[in-house]
């Protein structure tokens, strides 16, 4: 592809001087829609979630009636120390951050592999599967050899990102050529790949030696991701070059989409595969084309998972990331730079989450939901523009495709 | 106009509120840290077999009191899954009412959890920390090696002598107690008593995941029901293990699996299943509430808990209960932290020390009949006295 990259010649969707912000953001143009919207949705969440928390805490609300000033005490310290745990341990220190990095590596690579299928008009409910399959592939390279890392890590990604690709295409080839709907097909290629995970894994081939359990042997440390603190010798800060290694990937993606033709050609089937047909460009082989990037994506998240995090592979070990990733592939307004932050995001609600869960009462079932209302009101930013009475420029203006399309 | 104000009003209200929320640092936090600061006397490190027992005698045992901390990491069933790692929790608990412990919890979601988990408590300077099943003991291995100072308690692990667990001097970890049970000798007793009570001559059982912790309980189940045979001259069927494999559900949470797997048992006439897969036995009680609603006559038999009090909505099905008592093997490893500040031996409970047992029958006592539980309890004395053997191959591993 990159033969057929133009570089003076700007793509056709170039209006001028606010592209190079619009690009970046892909969210519209003006710093209302990009900064203030996302804030004051944050806020606005975490209001709500002090309604959740007040109202789900049943012995302090018994306490309203006798002694209002205990109860309001006691409400006092379950919302502000819930929230102060889920902002300390999320940025609040060297291990917090870490863990953000940890959590947003996977959710990055998985959310552009929903992003790209957008892009291009296809919904990719598979990354759930592609990354099984994608993760298997990188266990198995990084088990079957003994290399030296700066062979070994890349052949392992190389391996995850085909073994995701063919997985991905599958469903893309599926609707170019017959129609079958992807939505359908992804979704039963999920199943498949979680069973056949674990029927690989109690294969002599995965299986580590003396378990009787769907367990993997682990991979050599040579196939794994380096710890970027490696040097303090604290295990508790487990950030690797996985999260590097995304960003890179969502650089990539943003070049592929907006500077190569073939970007342009996934966008333009995305906005009208009929039109693109007329054009003369090959719609069966974009939609395969499509999906097998999404595939390849979707398997190097899977693949961030074990090199990263896991090191071995146990049943389901993709952890519903798949299923994140459609959110976050939808706050992020399909751009990979949105999916970047909404990366973040989600790993800092990951790990500010799970310290939410260690420092208050809070059941990490209202952790989630809290979680949750933050999601939803970043994801519907009318909703906040309406409460805030924010005027923006041209709503009609998002860049948002795949809904509607 | 009025609109306008109360936004910002909310506005301010809620920076007020992330201010405040970020600035208060409370004084629990540094008791924490203190009772942190207290050696946690780690055992003897074990060179040879002989187990971590002995803290050395002449070292001064700090009194924690009250400030010791003992946090557990549960599975993804969580603490209240009226089984596995509810029971587990009460160990806690119970550590909480009488010795003044403080105690926490985290529920893993799924695999990745379990470090990151395991982590925070280390962090936030646990004294002790419990970690709720085999599937954790990786990561409780690499935990334990990399902060060889935090004390550690593994249930469904034999720490000794096999553990691959190496410190960063590449000496066996000893910061490790391994809570393990000898289930299949509840297990025999349970199969011996199913066979007993079973009207179609076919006993049932299905796992959650092939690992021995789960296979213990249907070993001694099989072997318990091919006594009874021995002796009675009957013929027991056992499905859903033959020894080697089985029924699985590969996991532990999904309650329709549970289901299914008993219909499953059900339709093949199966008239006693034992699921041993935590709260998944649940869907397997109510597949068996149905089918005896409508006719069928099938009983279930708990596991970990007694179910009879831990899920009273199946009383009524409720044969007994293989008794897994990990609260009395955590509340007293929590009492030797705090008493004698070392983790104590590593723990086998077997029915001579009480660690396992059968439940009462409840409801099905007239069912069982005076006969048979006598049987039942001359068998578990010569269990405890060892003159009867469970025939589990991997006994003497634990």
């Amino acid at each position: 592809m990159s033969d057929q990259q133009r570089p003076d010649t700007s793509p056709p969707d170039g209006k001028g001087t606010s592209q190079f912000f619009q690009d970046l953001t892909g969210l519209g143009i003006d710093w209302r829609s990009a900064v203030l919207v996302p804030v004051l949705a944050i806020i606005t969440a975490l209001l709500v979630g002090v309604v959740v928390i007040v109202f789900t805490d049943l012995e302090a609300l018994r306490l309203w009636g006798s002694d209002p000033g205990a109860a309001l005490s006691k409400t006092w310290s379950s919302v502000s120390g819930g929230y102060k745990a889920l902002f300390v341990g999320s940025f609040g220190s060297l291990r917090a951050i870490s863990e953000t990095m940890v959590g947003a590596a996977p959710l990055i690579l998985a959310g552009l592999s929903v992003a790209i299928g957008f892009r291009a008009g296809l919904f990719n409910i598979g990354t759930e599967g592609q990354m099984l399959i994608g993760g298997m592939s990188a266990i198995l390279v990084g088990v079957a050899f003994q290399l030296p890392l700066f062979l070994h890590l890349p052949l392992a990604l190389i391996g995850a990102a085909i073994g995701g690709a063919v997985w991905g295409a599958v469903p893309g080839i599926l609707r170019a050529k017959t129609g079958a709907h992807e939505v359908i097909t992804t979704i039963m290629l999920n199943l498949i790949a979680l069973n056949l995970v674990v029927y690989l894994l109690k294969s002599s081939l995965f299986q580590a030696e003396g378990r009787t359990d769907p367990i993997s042997e682990t991979v050599a440390v040579s196939a794994r991701f380096p710890r970027l603190f490696g040097y303090l010798h604290d295990s508790q800060v487990r950030v690797t070059a996985g999260i590097i290694f995304a960003v890179l990937v969502a650089w990539f993606i943003y070049w592929l989409l907006f500077k190569t033709t073939l970007g342009f050609e996934f966008r333009a089937v995305g906005m009208n595969p009929d039109g693109a047909h007329y054009a003369g460009m090959n719609v069966v082989f974009l939609y395969g084309a499509v999906m097998a990037v999404a595939g390849a994506l979707g398997g190097l998240a899977g693949a961030d998972q074990i090199l990263s995090i896991l090191y071995r592979g146990s049943p389901g070990f993709s952890a519903g990331i798949g299923f994140d990733a459609i959110a976050l592939a939808l706050l992020g307004r399909s751009h990979p730079a949105g999916v970047v932050a909404a990366g973040v995001l989600f790993g800092a609600l990951r790990s500010g989450g799970q310290v939410m869960q260690v420092e208050t009462d809070l059941s990490i079932d209202l952790i989630l939901v809290i979680q949750a209302l933050i999601v939803v009101f970043i994801a519907a930013p009318a909703l906040i523009k309406a409460i805030y009475r924010v005027r923006t420029g041209r709503a009609a203006d998002l860049p948002t495709t795949g809904w509607g399309t | 106009m009025l609109k306008k104000r109360l936004s910002l009003l909310a506005l301010l209200a809620a920076f007020v509120l992330v201010v405040a929320a970020c600035g208060d640092d409370d004084a629990a936090d540094q008791t924490t840290t203190a009772a942190t600061a207290a050696p946690a006397t780690t055992a003897a490190p074990a060179t040879t077999a002989a187990p971590a027992t002995t803290a050395a005698p002449d070292e001064p045992i700090e009194d924690m009191g009250p400030a010791a901390l003992a946090c557990m990491v549960s599975d993804q069933a969580g603490i209240d899954d009226k089984s596995f790692n509810e029971v587990a929790w009460r160990g806690m608990l119970q550590a909480e009412a009488d010795l003044g412990v403080t105690v926490e919890f985290l529920e893993s979601q799924d695999a990745t959890d379990y470090r990151v988990n395991i982590d925070a408590f280390v962090e936030q300077g646990c004294d002790l920390i419990v970690t709720v099943g085999f599937l954790l003991a990786d990561d409780t291995g690499a935990a334990a090696a990399d902060n060889p100072d935090t004390n550690f308690a593994i249930i469904d692990f034999p720490v000794f002598p096999d553990a691959p667990w190496l410190d960063a001097d590449g000496n066996m970890v000893s910061n490790v107690r391994g809570l393990t049970y000898q289930t299949d000798e509840a297990g025999f007793l349970a199969g011996y008593l199913a066979a007993g009570v079973s009207q179609t001559g076919v006993i049932g059982t299905f796992g959650g995941i092939n690992i021995p912790p789960v296979t213990v309980f249907m070993e001694g189940y099989r072997n318990g029901a091919a006594y009874y045979d021995s002796i009675k001259g009957t013929e027991t069927t056992v499905l859903g293990w033959d020894g080697a494999d089985g029924l699985f559900t590969d996991n532990f949470t999904s309650l329709d699996d549970g289901r299914s797997f008993g219909q499953n048992l059900l339709d093949e006439g199966a008239d006693v299943i034992l699921p041993v897969a935590g709260p998944v036995g649940l869907g397997t009680g109510q597949a068996i509430l149905d089918f005896n609603a409508a006719g069928g006559s099938a009983m279930l038999i708990g596991v970990d808990a007694d179910m009879f009090f831990s899920a009273p909505e199946f009383g009524s099905i409720l044969l007994t209960s293989i008794l897994k008592n990990m609260d009395a093997s955590v509340f007293n490893t929590i009492n030797n932290i705090v008493n004698l500040g070392s983790l104590g031996n590593q723990y086998l409970g077997t029915i001579a020390n009480g660690g396992i047992g059968l439940a009462p029958f409840h409801d099905f006592e007239a069912v069982v009949g005076g006969e048979l539980a006598a049987e039942l309890a001359a068998l578990q004395v010569g269990i405890s006295d060892g003159s009867i053997s469970v025939g589990f191959p991997g006994a003497d591993e634990g």
